[in-house]
């Protein structure tokens, strides 16, 4: 159930500026939720390649080695919306994106990873640096496939709570005394 | 719904409809007495409500512009937003978790208890826990509290199961379920609870009290109440006698209108209360109303907090069930061979993945952050929360340029820890990973205060008129029709969770009001 235009398979016969990947073969949880093993993002404002160093921006600074490049992928949709809204946005990222490569003497994506991620250190506290890191923090968080990767559930309603779901399924640890924590109501007791 | 004219000077007006303001609306209306209560959020229920952090803090919050400085964490990592409460009609109570705990006795006399501690502007209360117990029971009552009132206690989720088997492996003695505003069984025309999670996104089941779900429907059915949403008020008036006389409120269309009023309540929470005061400055009163004393806005508490979440070798899913259901009350004490004086609680806190990532050391990136995260459905977590000291320099004012979108001037939040809140929070950190530790804990993350949700004292009653705003029935000092009647009031902070003291003191005041009412005394 991916909600975001990633998988919007049209994209792929537009002429825009698209972003595309493969989910990873481990991600097993993924390809759940995912309606094709491929995904693709149209950048509005962006071009091609401050899209990829964005992505590979965010995997430095926040490094989940098996965390799909998917979920990367929607921090650079929101990045790219507010370049889109915003000039001032637009101008720091494609102006950071250029820092990263002059940094590396070139091109930061060609770079190794220790290259890439020495470059991009020294930039940490600047604007260009925040601002990936604050957008991120939200968005790379805050979607269905980086829920299924942790392990956290969502929307809780939709299922009926856990009551009956495994609220209380621990089951490594004593359990506590009822008079410490009866048991659950129960519309039959 | 009752509709009154705004040229009704036979109304009260109450500001704000959240656990003070929404509780003293239904008590008056039972009493027939007729209210209008201005709330400036709009008006959710629980089928609008989401099981979405982010999505739900876009739809309740107060996210009007507000600044803070000063040295305290919150300053530097959320400078825009000290407080995380509400702007919608229930306030903070749709967002609340639930934990209600009376005040302590020894903690509404803490001047005569702790002396006189450097830098902090202790005083005690005008009023005893004694006073107060028979409010407490009514408000215990209305509100369903679990283990009072022969409620049975909710039941331990996973969370919970970590914390106590922590707490008892470490000899604590009192670790259990907590007394909490949720329905452990159906009550008062509301459900129980089905263990959602998302007790801080609204409730959408209804098993927690707030005013959106129970004060405000039967303040509604007596035909007394005029509610009115998207109700902004920017300034409260005062006649020639000195007696307010009405408050002037923008709509949500930014139409001013002035509603006359035969007494002011004013319960907009701790930071919007004070400012409302000092916006409504005149020639009468140049340094804003009520403020004879100087303390309006002073004295600004937000309990000393933190967290400890811990990671251990197995799942925990600790976001399964109630947000804060299970406390340790060991620590409540003041025990001063501790360091510090007052106390804290310990009480179990679940986040989700979006808020955990905002919230476990905000501002990090890196190895360090993602390898935590990495720990996410392993993790168990608590939140500590104690009495901080209130400090005069601490405290909330008119922003000089800043002006928000109806033009009153913005909040500014000043907050720096006294030594006693470092020293408490160092001692909480240590015992809560103390009692994860015993759990079998791989690693513990100390994590610094979120944006204060319990924002306390910057009206705070007093015996004495120079010393506060307030008397003990919230009545301010300087003008016998104006009240306080949220947590604004507390002289001090105490180590409890204040909402169920918050509507304690509206219950009571309903009475004082009534009173003085009938006797023609306002
Ligand atoms: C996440 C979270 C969890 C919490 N958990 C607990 C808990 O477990 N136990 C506990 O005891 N407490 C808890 N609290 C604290 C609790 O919510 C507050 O103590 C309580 O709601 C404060 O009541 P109040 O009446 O002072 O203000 P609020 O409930 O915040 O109500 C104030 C209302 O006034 C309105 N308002 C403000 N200014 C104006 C104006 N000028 N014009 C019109 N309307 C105005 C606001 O929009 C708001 O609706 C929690 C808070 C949060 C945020
Ligand atoms: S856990 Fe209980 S109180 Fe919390 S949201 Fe769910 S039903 Fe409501």
């Amino acid at each position: 159930m991916l909600d975001l235009d990633l998988t919007r398979r049209d994209f792929l016969k537009t002429s825009g500026t698209v972003l595309m990947g493969t989910l990873a073969i481990t991600t097993g949880v993924l390809s759940v939720l995912a309606p094709s093993q491929t995904w693709a993002l149209e950048l509005t404002k962006l071009d091609k390649a401050t899209g990829q160093t964005l992505l590979q921006a965010t995997r430095h600074i926040f490094p989940h080695a098996t965390l799909d490049d998917a979920v990367y992928a929607l921090v650079v949709k929101d990045l790219d919306a507010a370049a889109a809204s915003d000039d001032g946005v637009a101008k720091l990222l494609t102006r950071g994106a250029a820092e990263l490569n002059t940094g590396a003497g070139g091109d930061w994506l060609a770079a190794d990873s220790d290259k890439q991620f020495a470059v991009i250190e020294k930039m940490a506290g600047n604007d260009f640096f925040e601002k990936i890191k604050g957008t991120a923090v939200v968005s790379l968080y805050n979607n269905e496939m980086a829920w299924a990767h942790f392990g956290y559930e969502g929307d809780a309603w939709k299922e009926g709570g856990y009551l009956t779901r495994g609220f209380n399924d621990l089951n490594w640890l004593p359990d506590p005394p009822a008079d410490a924590s009866p048991a659950a109501f129960s519309a039959k007791s | 719904m009752a509709k009154y004219d705004l040229d009704d000077d036979g109304v009260v007006v109450i500001v704000g409809s959240g656990a003070g303001g929404g509780t003293l609306a239904n008590e008056l209306c039972q009493k027939g007495i007729q209210v209008v209560l201005l709330e400036a959020g709009g008006h959710e229920s629980n089928d609008s409500f989401v099981n979405n952090e982010w999505g739900s803090f876009g739809q309740i919050s107060w996210l009007d512009s507000r600044s803070s400085s000063g040295s305290w964490r919150v300053g530097k990592d959320f400078n825009g937003l000290p407080a995380w409460i509400c702007k919608t009609v229930g306030g903070s109570t749709t967002h609340w978790a639930g934990a209600s705990l009376r005040i302590q006795d020894h903690e509404f006399r803490v001047k005569t208890e702790y002396g006189d501690i450097e830098g902090a502007n202790l005083l005690d209360w005008p009023i005893t826990l004694k006073d107060l117990e028979p409010y407490y029971d009514k408000a215990e009552d209305k509100m369903g509290v679990t283990r009072t009132n022969g409620i049975p206690g909710l039941p331990g989720n996973n969370n919970f199961k970590v914390m106590h088997a922590g707490a008892t492996k470490l000899g604590y003695k009192n670790c259990h379920i907590g007394r909490m505003a949720i329905n452990s069984k159906p009550r008062d025309g509301r459900a129980h609870c089905l263990q959602l999670g998302f007790c801080f996104q609204g409730c959408k089941s209804g098993a927690k009290w707030s005013t959106l779900v129970a004060e405000i429907p039967k303040a509604e059915a007596t035909g007394k109440l005029d509610l009115r949403p998207k109700s902004h008020v920017l300034k409260i008036e005062q006649d020639k006698t000195g007696k307010v006389s009405g408050v002037i409120y923008a709509d949500s269309d930014g139409n001013q209108h002035m509603q006359k009023a035969r007494a002011v309540c004013v319960a907009g929470n701790s930071i919007e209360s004070p400012r409302l005061l000092l916006n409504s400055e005149n020639n009468q009163s140049p340094n804003g109303l009520a403020n004879s004393s100087g303390q309006v806005g002073k004295n600004y508490m937000r309990h000393m907090t933190g967290s400890v979440y811990a990671a251990f070798e197995k799942p925990v899913h600790m976001w399964r069930g109630t947000t804060m259901a299970g406390i340790i009350t060991d620590e409540s004490g003041n025990d001063t061979k501790r360091g510090f004086v007052g106390g804290y609680e310990m009480e179990t806190l679940a986040l989700g993945l979006p808020f955990m990532a905002a919230f476990l050391d905000p501002g990090a990136w890196g190895h360090d952050f993602t390898r935590k995260m990495d720990e996410y459905s392993h993790m168990a977590g608590m939140w500590l929360v104690g009495e901080d000291m209130p400090q005069e320099s601490n405290a909330v004012s008119l922003h000089a340029e800043n002006k928000d979108q109806h033009g009153m001037p913005t909040p500014n939040v000043h907050f720096d820890d006294h030594p006693n809140d470092i020293a408490m929070r160092e001692h909480a950190y240590k015992q809560g990973s103390a009692v994860y530790d015993a759990a079998g804990a791989k690693e513990n993350y100390l994590v610094p205060p979120y944006p204060s949700t319990h924002n306390l004292g910057t009206c705070r009653m007093s015996a004495n008129a120079k010393d506060g705003v307030c008397n003990a029935h919230g009545q301010t000092h300087d003008i016998s029709n104006l009240f306080i009647s949220d947590g604004s009031q507390f002289t001090t902070g105490a180590a409890e969770n204040p909402t169920l003291t918050i509507v304690t003191l509206a219950i009571r005041q309903a009475d004082y009001i009534a009173k003085q009412m009938s006797e023609k005394a306002i």
